[in-house]
């Protein structure tokens, strides 16, 4: 495939990936994001409400891009996300940690694991010893692959959706995208 | 002539000095001009000190410009990846020597930038990547091999970060298929000439 900077889906989404919603779905949006960065966090309830307006049609994915050096926080809070992954409740944390973006340092992880009833000793060596480096590493290099060039990115149903990250603008282009999915119904998405 | 019929080391040497100020951007097949632009506060940095080994030159337009996407956080992050790969990073813009020192700390980089603003944009114009209009370089990309020949090259629209999935591909093709072995329709015209001239 001829290279033209535009980002595209070359790392399938795979039974490692955190995912919500049929992998049968029309469309399969994924989603590259880093828990410090304020456009993530912005876009973060614009997601939410397209999973639960979309419900069964739409498959989302969730892959790390912690930028670490811009973001000093990044790392670890995607590491946590994953020590929650590990003991089942990675999407509580990962919504926890986009709605206390100015709050991502070591004892507030912790307040987080303890609030959701996870073995806080357990979450807690898990991050001191990076159990869950190599995983968010691999998706941030999956994401350099896909053409992923800053956070957040979205792909959707493949090619990378640069703009508009609003409602409106997110919701027109998956639905435009659906339209052209053999497995679209029409009318189920609205 | 003898002993000069493989491939890419069969590029004349002195390609750029008959073509010093390319209209596009070079491309795969020709010769990477060699460089001596300065880096701060007080070094000169040559192309030719990498021979060897894969280089990625990016130019870029001046610090700070805005971009949709940090390119350089995002090269920042992916350097361990290009040491695997054994290829070495320079950014390069056409800024006064001390504006990309002031860049790279207040971003954190861990890769050399160098200025080309002494031998006003030399090294861009040989690359075909100087911009006369408004006085910069473009956002281009370079992948060069050990040999001096580039591989890949991409220009990107100004505002538009390139990424860098272009230059793993690239980086990890040049592992597969060495320079030598480099399919014939990828070269430029002037290696084609050499070549049946030998």
């Amino acid at each position: 495939m001829t290279f033209d900077g535009g980002g595209h889906l070359t790392v399938p989404v795979s039974p490692g990936d955190h995912v919500l919603g049929p992998d049968t779905a029309p469309v399969t949006l994924v989603e590259y994001g880093d828990y410090e960065c304020p456009y993530c966090g912005a876009a973060h309830p614009i997601v939410q409400a397209i999973v639960d307006r979309l419900g069964d049609d739409l498959c989302y994915v969730f892959r790390h891009f912690p930028l670490a050096q811009a973001h000093p926080h990044a790392q670890q809070a995607a590491e946590a996300a994953e020590a929650a992954g590990a003991q089942g409740k990675f999407w509580e944390v990962h919504d926890l940690l986009y709605e206390h973006q100015t709050a991502l340092d070591g004892p507030h992880l912790l307040t987080y694991a303890d609030a959701l009833g996870l073995d806080v000793e357990r979450f807690a060596s898990d991050l001191a010893s990076h159990v869950h480096a190599d995983r968010v590493r691999q998706d941030f290099m999956s994401g350099v692959r896909n053409g992923v060039i800053g956070t957040a990115t979205y792909l959707i149903n493949g090619p990378r959706h640069d703009w508009p990250h609003h409602l409106r603008g997110l919701l027109a282009a998956i639905t435009t995208a659906a339209a052209a999915s053999p497995t679209f119904i029409p009318g189920g998405i609205r | 002539m003898t002993g000069s019929t493989h491939g890419a080391t069969s590029v004349s040497e002195s390609d750029d000095a008959h073509n010093p100020e390319p209209s596009t951007p070079l491309t795969a097949g020709a010769r990477a001009p060699d460089f001596m632009p300065r880096t701060p506060p007080d070094q000169e940095v040559a192309l030719s000190d990498f021979r060897g080994q894969p280089v990625i030159l990016a130019f870029y337009p001046p610090d700070w410009s805005p971009v949709r996407g940090d390119q350089m956080a995002l090269y920042n992050e992916i350097l361990p990846e290009l040491q695997r790969l054994g290829a070495e990073l320079i950014g390069i813009s056409v800024d006064g020597v001390w504006c990309p020192l002031a860049f790279a700390k207040d971003c954190r980089l861990r890769f050399p930038l160098l200025s080309d603003f002494e031998l006003k944009d030399a090294v861009a114009r040989k690359y075909g990547v100087y911009r006369h209009r408004d006085g910069m370089c473009g956002r281009a990309l370079f992948v060069i091999d050990g040999d001096g020949v580039i591989r890949w090259s991409y220009l990107s629209p100004i505002g538009v970060n390139p990424g860098a999935d272009g230059i793993l591909h690239a980086l990890e093709s040049m592992r597969v298929q060495p320079s030598s072995q480099a399919p014939a329709d990828r070269r430029q015209p002037a290696a084609q000439v050499h070549g049946s001239a030998s």
